[in-house]
């Protein structure tokens, strides 16, 4: 029974890692109904910035991810102005190329700063196991979770009780009945695309802390996509539900399905779940219900 | 109490425009038309006549649709506004309250209100005062404040709508056709409010209506548009009495089967000022 709450707990918490790369996906889809495929890319960007200045130039990471904030920032205001203003109005596949294009102009710009070596982040969360009872649990696993906690409370309050959280909602459900009122849809993208941009940075930092900072973390960005298919591409707190779910339940079959059928689950699991869900219920677990007045 | 139209400048006037859509589908004709300050105007026509595209011409809500504005322009209080975005428009005073309501789906109905005042940046004491006043229009709305902005009904959408143009504090509401899909009575009752807000806070108002009877039962002015053109304009009382617009539009015929003043190969069209 220890040795599966193990398993359980740090499947959840590696969920919730998911869950933060999910939450910049929903963010934007929200806001835009773009699909953004350049998030995972963000992730990475933001990751190879900061232990790019820390390690090389050897600026303090108190230093290094403020900065990185601000460089994310501004990467929301060139997408804006570059990509996506001159698109405005062309069809939802049309953006969502061109975010395939941001992509890989961000990991480019990554690698021509900083190349394409691994680099390791020591963010200065503690590494050491904890015992609770006889269970065994890692000290990084639990921080990360409870970072990941705070930010989705924090962005909760913002879009609930915030002069521009309400104006994000509006632009998510009648893009042309905000404009109707004056909002300018470009000040909104800006200010979404920031917020996706720092979700990112603290995905960044959490899992460059844990995994090491490597293209091959762009990979690991991709399994919240599932999370995203089974949480629902509109809803914040899908996105934590699904990680968890998607987290908990590979870190179980891998454990206890993986010998079964010799292993390497964790890589496919993610995308079966979301699979098998979506054919119950395609708008997801906490999608936003399409309302009808009947 | 209608105005008489003086000679002072109109607040709006549009001379001659001429929309198009995606580039080649030619929508306005030539449009021109003025709307005097503190008047109601009635814009009348059947479907796809080009009354809603006439009002987001003005709005500059076109721009979402790929329409453009091709020739001629739109004055505003003495402005050339044809090609300002439609964020800067609400904030020199032109709201534009879209066809089908277009509430804020899941916002609240306080909290559509409040997203209303954003043009004008104003503290929430401010907010708090104007919500106060659209509710004494919309009593109905103070009711429902905490209700899911989707799950309320047609009529109350349509004052969420209109009370939601109101907290940008406009001098001017492009309301497009809020009869649409209402019961008789609370139609009625939106124009008395309608009504109502232009003697009360001298909201000057370009109404797109299909239901030509009650329009221009409230309406200091009127035009008729057809086919991307207007055919027809005159005092609400002029077009009410008209034999055409009582055959057309109201439905009090002659019997013979004409339906709208195309057919009416004789009709001496009035001259446009430019076109």
């Amino acid at each position: 029974m220890a040795f599966f709450i193990e398993v359980l707990v740090g499947g959840l918490l590696a969920g919730l890692m998911y869950s933060l790369v999910a939450l910049g996906f929903v963010l934007i889809f929200k806001a835009s109904g773009i699909f953004n495929f350049a998030q995972a890319a963000m992730v990475l960007f933001a990751a190879m910035f900061i232990a790019g200045m820390s390690g090389e130039w050897g600026v303090p990471l108190w230093l290094a991810i403020p900065i990185t904030i601000v460089l994310m920032i501004g990467v929301a205001w060139v997408v804006e102005r570059v990509v996506l203003r001159p698109l405005v109005n062309q069809e939802p596949i049309v953006m969502f190329m061109s975010t395939i294009g941001i992509f890989f102009c961000l990991i480019g710009i990554a690698e021509i700063f900083w190349g394409s070596s691994s680099r390791t982040l020591d963010v200065g969360i503690p590494r050491d196991p904890i015992f609770v009872g006889n269970m065994l649990f890692q000290t990084y696993d639990l921080v990360a979770g409870g970072i990941a906690v705070v930010l989705v409370l924090l962005l909760a309050a913002f879009a609930q009780w915030t002069r521009m959280g309400r104006v994000l909602r509006a632009v998510a459900d009648d893009h042309q009945a905000a404009q109707a009122v004056g909002i300018r849809l470009s000040t909104v993208w800006v200010v979404v695309w920031s917020i996706a941009g720092f979700v990112a940075v603290v995905a960044g930092v959490v899992w460059g802390g844990n995994l090491g900072v490597q293209p091959v973390m762009v990979d690991v960005a991709f399994k919240a996509l599932p999370v995203l298919l089974l949480g629902g591409l509109t809803s914040i707190p899908g996105a934590i539900v699904a990680g968890l779910i998607i987290g908990g339940g590979e870190a179980l079959a891998e454990v206890y399905l993986g010998p079964i059928i010799g292993g390497g689950i964790q890589d496919w699991f993610a995308y079966m779940i979301a699979m098998a869900f979506m054919v119950y219920r395609p708008e997801g677990m906490f999608g936003e219900k399409i309302i009808e007045r009947i | 109490m209608a105005e008489a139209t003086t000679a002072r400048d109109p607040l709006l006037v549009m001379q001659n425009v001429e929309v198009v859509y995606n580039h080649v589908v030619l929508v306005l004709k030539g449009v021109s038309l003025e709307v005097q300050e503190g008047d109601i105007v009635a814009l009348l026509g059947g479907n796809g006549a080009g009354k809603s595209t006439t009002l987001k011409s003005v709005s500059g809500l076109l721009t979402g649709e790929r329409g453009e504005i091709t020739r001629g322009h739109i004055t505003y209080q003495g402005e050339n506004v044809s090609h300002i975005p439609a964020p800067a428009r609400v904030e020199k005073g032109l709201s534009h309250v879209m066809e089908g309501r277009r509430v804020f789906e899941h916002l609240t109905v306080e909290e559509n209100l409040t997203v209303g005042a954003y043009s004008r940046n104003i503290s929430t004491q401010q907010t708090q005062q104007d919500l106060e006043r659209v509710y004494e229009y919309f009593p109905r709305l103070r009711e429902r404040r905490r209700s899911t902005a989707g799950y309320t009904s047609g009529g109350e959408q349509q004052m969420l709508a209109l009370g939601r143009a109101l907290m940008a504090s406009p001098k001017m509401i492009l309301l497009d056709e809020p009869s649409m899909g209402l019961a008789p009575q609370l139609v009625e009752e939106i124009f008395e409010i309608v009504s109502r807000l232009r003697r009360e806070q001298q909201v000057t108002f370009l109404v797109a209506e299909q239901n030509t009877n009650v329009a221009l039962k409230h309406a200091d002015f009127g035009y008729i548009l057809e086919n991307g053109r207007v055919v027809l304009y005159g005092t609400g009382n002029e077009l009410r009495e008209n034999a055409d617009v009582k055959e057309f539009y109201l439905g009090v015929g002659s019997g013979e089967a004409r339906k709208s003043f195309r057919d009416v190969k004789h009709y001496r069209r009035r001259k446009r000022w430019l076109a």
